[in-house]
């Protein structure tokens, strides 16, 4: 396997692949290759440098490079699924805490099936699930509870029972990401709900309280433990029960 | 800014539910303190602490100065606690808001007033030299129960201090350079550690020991009590929250003796792995 490179803030990175002239066509040569550039990473004139201190990856289909870092503060991007927690009720719509600098907006009429005569009513402190719809770095962010494309709520909205918890980033990423083998282990033991939040938060629902809390503690310590010790430990956690 | 917001409705609700089986939301039985790792080092005075997620740093240090005139046979201890924006969201080191002004001046109660630290012997030339002694303590994570870590950092990093050796040649005064004498210890007369309970449910029949940031936001009452291992209470502190009984106080009282002594022992083998 390729080995893992480390970057820290500032560092320069080599984004010319010397290895993999098969996949590549020898006559684009000459030409420059678009590298799209995701999270961790910006384009300073000519160089690439990181500004997130992570692992470097890859992939050599779409050409994509970023930086997988761990972090507790959330910054917003489009189109990440993310957990709030409502805080405010203003005209136009909620004010919701995702865990960024600033708050983001929720409007009344972003859930499924909304109309200016049907709106849904939640109260402050009401959890929901929602999709980051604006993020940069002028304005608040906002997000929505449904999918504006289909008009359907697609597992988005309100959450409203079960256990919320907070976690790091890069647990919250693995978990939606990559099918966390700690998930896949738990579901073939107890059936519960899940909803990830990229921002760092997860709200479990299992059918008792002792089952959501076994759950929310195995997601937890998972962060550090491969997939066999995640089983292992799941294997444990279902027996002492 | 986002100010501080309280905890939400669901999370209330399932650690209120949790509670009454008898369970907490971590796992913990009800008088469960968390992991407790205590580190002292590498230099002298160093102390950090975890207390599960939430972790502590006191550091000691000392300078000699004139003393007060009213007490010119006695040293000085300062005390200053720093809470910033590491710790936790919404938190500011600017605006001291009244929890942490409440949880800096109840440890600098439990130091000070308590007399753990002998000031007497800080004395090196009565009303002209005395050492004074700075305790600074810096909260890197707000877990929870940030009083209780905050007094186990502090007292460990003053049993572990170590001051330059003085003589005392007539009228004058010779401060000793560290590489010249081994430098020694405060006199610490006894070890004050600090035990936070919360309690939960309208007549607050519920209590828990240790609470974490969750169950802080949700307690309706908190009762802090400070004891040391001669089992004599050197503090009490409860402000505001909803009454409680004597033998609910009782009770906490019995828990707590046990438990400082376990944190006792805790601060004895991190004095002696230390690596100063």
């Amino acid at each position: 396997m390729a080995s893992v490179k480390i970057v820290l803030p500032g560092d320069i990175i080599d984004t010319r692949r010397e290895e993999d002239t098969t996949q590549q066509e020898s006559n684009v040569e000459d030409e420059a290759t678009v590298i799209r550039l995701g999270p961790g990473l910006v384009q300073s004139s000519e160089a690439v440098s990181a500004v997130t201190a992570g692992v470097l990856h890859s992939n050599s289909e779409t050409n994509r490079w970023w930086v997988a870092g761990n972090k507790r503060r959330y910054v917003a991007a489009v189109g990440e699924p993310v957990v709030g927690v409502v805080v405010a009720r203003h005209g136009e719509g909620y004010r919701v805490d995702i865990g960024s600098a600033h708050d983001a907006l929720l409007p009344h009429l972003a859930f499924e099936g909304a109309t200016k005569r049907n709106k849904p009513n939640l109260a402050v402190g009401t959890v929901v699930y929602g999709r980051v719809v604006v993020a940069n770095s002028v304005m608040d962010p906002e997000i929505e509870c449904y999918n504006s494309n289909t008009g359907k709520s697609e597992g988005y909205g309100e959450l409203s029972e079960g256990f919320m918890f907070k976690c790091s980033l890069g647990l919250a990423r693995r978990l939606i990401d990559t099918k966390a083998p700690v998930l896949a282990a738990l579901g073939n033991g107890v059936p519960f709900e899940v909803a990830v939040g990229v921002n760092g938060r997860v709200w479990v629902n299992a059918g008792s309280v002792a089952t959501t809390i076994l759950v929310a503690n195995a997601i937890r310590n998972s962060e550090y433990l491969d997939a066999k010790q995640c089983r292992q430990m799941v294997k444990e956690l279902l027996e002492k029960q | 800014m986002v100010a501080e917001i309280g905890p939400s409705n669901i999370e209330s609700a399932f650690l209120l539910e949790a509670l009454k089986r008898g369970t907490r939301v971590d796992g913990r039985g009800i008088y469960d303190y968390r992991t407790l790792k205590i580190s002292c080092g590498p230099t002298y005075g160093l102390a950090e602490v975890q207390l599960g997620q939430t972790r502590v740093l006191a550091r000691v240090s000392c300078e000699v100065t004139r003393p007060f005139p009213d007490r010119p046979t006695e040293g000085i201890v300062l005390f200053n606690t720093e809470l910033s924006s590491m710790a936790g969201f919404g938190l500011d080191s600017s605006r001291a808001s009244t929890q942490e002004v409440a949880i800096s001046r109840m440890v600098e109660r439990v130091i000070k007033q308590s007399r753990a630290i002998d000031s007497e012997a800080l004395c090196i030339l009565a009303g002209e030299k005395v050492w004074t002694i700075r305790i600074d303590v810096h909260f890197l994570d707000h877990g929870g129960n940030l009083i209780d870590a905050a007094s186990i950092a502090a007292i460990a990093a003053l049993k572990h201090f170590r001051r330059p050796d003085v003589t005392i040649d007539g009228e004058e005064a010779i401060i000793h350079d560290v590489r010249e004498r081994n430098p020694v210890p405060l006199s610490i007369h006894h070890t004050p550690i600090c035990v936070t309970f919360g309690f939960f449910g309208a007549s607050g029949d519920m209590l828990v020991l240790d609470p974490t940031l969750l169950e802080e936001q949700v307690q309706v009452s908190s009762f802090t009590i400070t004891l040391n291992s001669h089992r004599e209470i050197c503090a009490l502190n409860k402000a505001g929250g909803i009454p409680l009984s004597p033998d609910q106080i009782q009770r906490c009282t019995q828990v707590a003796l046990a438990k400082v002594d376990e944190v006792n022992e805790k601060i004895q083998l991190a004095l002696k792995a230390s690596t100063a």
